[in-house]
């Protein structure tokens, strides 16, 4: 199992074994970060973010500085180059001198596949329009693995706007790869998941949905619960979202039938979806699961990489 | 009556829905071959009315693939010692690429020109197409 000089575009990319072994590195380095502050000396992270994004930027530099690297790059098509027409192919036959390892941020969905295709060095998919972010799903999968131990035998709910959220996309295709897992969907009828990939889920992996149109429906059986931002654009009319809105806002209250052990995740940033009054409860991890987003990413670029003293 | 003798040898594209011989002869690229071709356009039929129909002499190593996106009347013929030794069903190509765009607006195939979709065909029984791109299906229409 070699992943140095690979490519991260789609979490499919890597077979459950390579995902498994970025998570553990990722949970090492997070007990033991002193250990791994040097690993990447003398390395070079180029952020080519075309559209902003500074929760996600800021965790990939913040992964590379940990590990005694540094980063050059830009925030925003706008205020670079790249705004007056550079094709993608071009920047990154220049990038791949600038840089050892690439993350790419961008409005179009295959943009960084495209990228890939020029590198000389690894490239890593910081997400693409609506399409993928891997390492969105790998900080998903080491929340889960650090608090659940194990991926697997669990019963994962998302709740939202599963049409067009692709945190949702990456993590329910990568979850449905881990044994013994089963899903529930919560969401408004029109915010249902697209048909292929419930297609996809079902028929290639054999995963058990169920499908509901409110939070507490299912909430006792549930050992994680993924929440993620509704939009209020994405209603058909305004009639259905006062009456809807607050099936999908998650708060105390209504958290008092839910497992003692449950998981609380979301992507971040969140608007409303769960009550400031969540917070508190023991079961919320989301703060952690972004701090966690740090350490598998420093995982996955020194594995890149392929640096010494990582094992 | 316009008069085109049969073909000893070769492959006979029939039942083409007239008017579309042309773009065919082309996306084959028919006009590149040494072989004698012919192109019947607006030949009088039982099944279509009117139909267009290909003659291509000798030359049995051309990937017809395509003609399953282009046409799906199409029947075709391979014919050896002045008889017609195999019918041959069009078939939906599993993959293709340079023949449609992907639909999806927000990928990178509309933008840029190095991006060049490869599509899958999804086997979903509609003629859908996943963009080895963004993964968004397109469903092919003529
Ligand atoms: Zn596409």
């Amino acid at each position: 199992m070699n992943l140095k000089g690979r490519h991260l575009i789609d979490p499919n990319d890597f077979t459950l074994e390579e995902l498994q072994q970025i998570i553990e590195l990722g949970l090492k380095m997070y007990e033991n970060p002193e250990k791994y502050s040097e690993v990447c000396k003398g390395k070079i992270l180029g952020t080519l973010f075309y559209e902003p994004s500074t929760r996600t930027r800021l965790s990939f530099e913040s992964a590379m500085l940990r590990m005694g690297g540094t980063v050059l790059g830009f925030s925003d098509a706008n205020t670079s180059s790249v705004k007056k027409g550079e094709s993608i192919a071009d920047t990154i036959r220049c990038m791949d001198d600038y840089a050892d390892i690439l993350v790419m941020r961008h409005p179009r969905e295959g943009a960084p596949l495209l990228a890939s295709q020029f590198s000389t060095v690894p490239l890593i998919n910081g997400g693409d329009g609506g399409h993928q972010h891997p390492t969105q799903t790998l900080t998903d999968l080491i929340t889960i693995k650090y608090y659940k131990k194990d991926i697997k035998n669990l019963k994962v709910a998302f709740c939202g706007d599963l049409l067009f959220g692709r945190t949702v996309h990456s993590l329910l295709k990568t979850l449905s790869r881990f044994p013994g897992i089963s899903f529930v969907l919560i969401s408004p009828e029109e915010l249902r998941i697209p048909y292929h990939l419930r297609d996809e889920i079902m028929n290639k992996h054999n995963v058990e949905i169920i499908e509901a149109t409110s939070l507490e429906e299912h909430l006792c059986e549930i050992d994680i619960l993924y929440m993620t931002r509704i939009q209020k654009e994405r209603f058909f009319n305004e009639e259905d979202y006062v009456k809807l809105k607050d099936s999908y806002i998650l708060s105390k209250g209504k958290l008092k039938d839910a497992k003692e052990d449950m998981l609380i995740l979301h992507p971040l940033p969140r608007v409303n979806e769960i009550s400031y009054d969540v917070d508190d409860d023991p079961r919320a991890k989301y703060f952690h699961q972004a701090a966690l987003g740090v350490y598998v990413r420093m995982a996955l670029m020194s594995t890149l990489l392929g640096v010494k003293g990582i094992c | 009556m316009l008069k085109v003798t049969g073909i000893e040898k070769g492959i006979v594209i029939d039942h083409i829905t007239s008017g579309q011989g042309l773009k065919i002869f082309e996306k084959l690229n028919l006009h590149k071959l040494s072989t004698p071709v012919v192109l019947l356009m607006n030949v009088s039929s039982n099944k279509l009315g009117k139909k267009d129909i290909i003659k291509i002499q000798d030359y049995l190593d051309i990937d017809l693939t395509v003609l399953g996106l282009i046409d799906p009347n199409i029947t075709i013929n391979i014919v050896e010692n002045n008889e017609i030794k195999e019918k041959r069903d069009i078939e939906i190509p599993e993959k293709v690429s340079g023949l449609f765009k992907c639909k999806n607006p927000r990928c990178i195939t509309s933008v840029d020109d190095y991006a060049e979709a490869e599509f899958t065909l999804v086997p979903n029984g509609k003629i859908q197409y996943r963009c080895s791109y963004c993964e968004e299906l397109t469903e092919y229409k003529l």
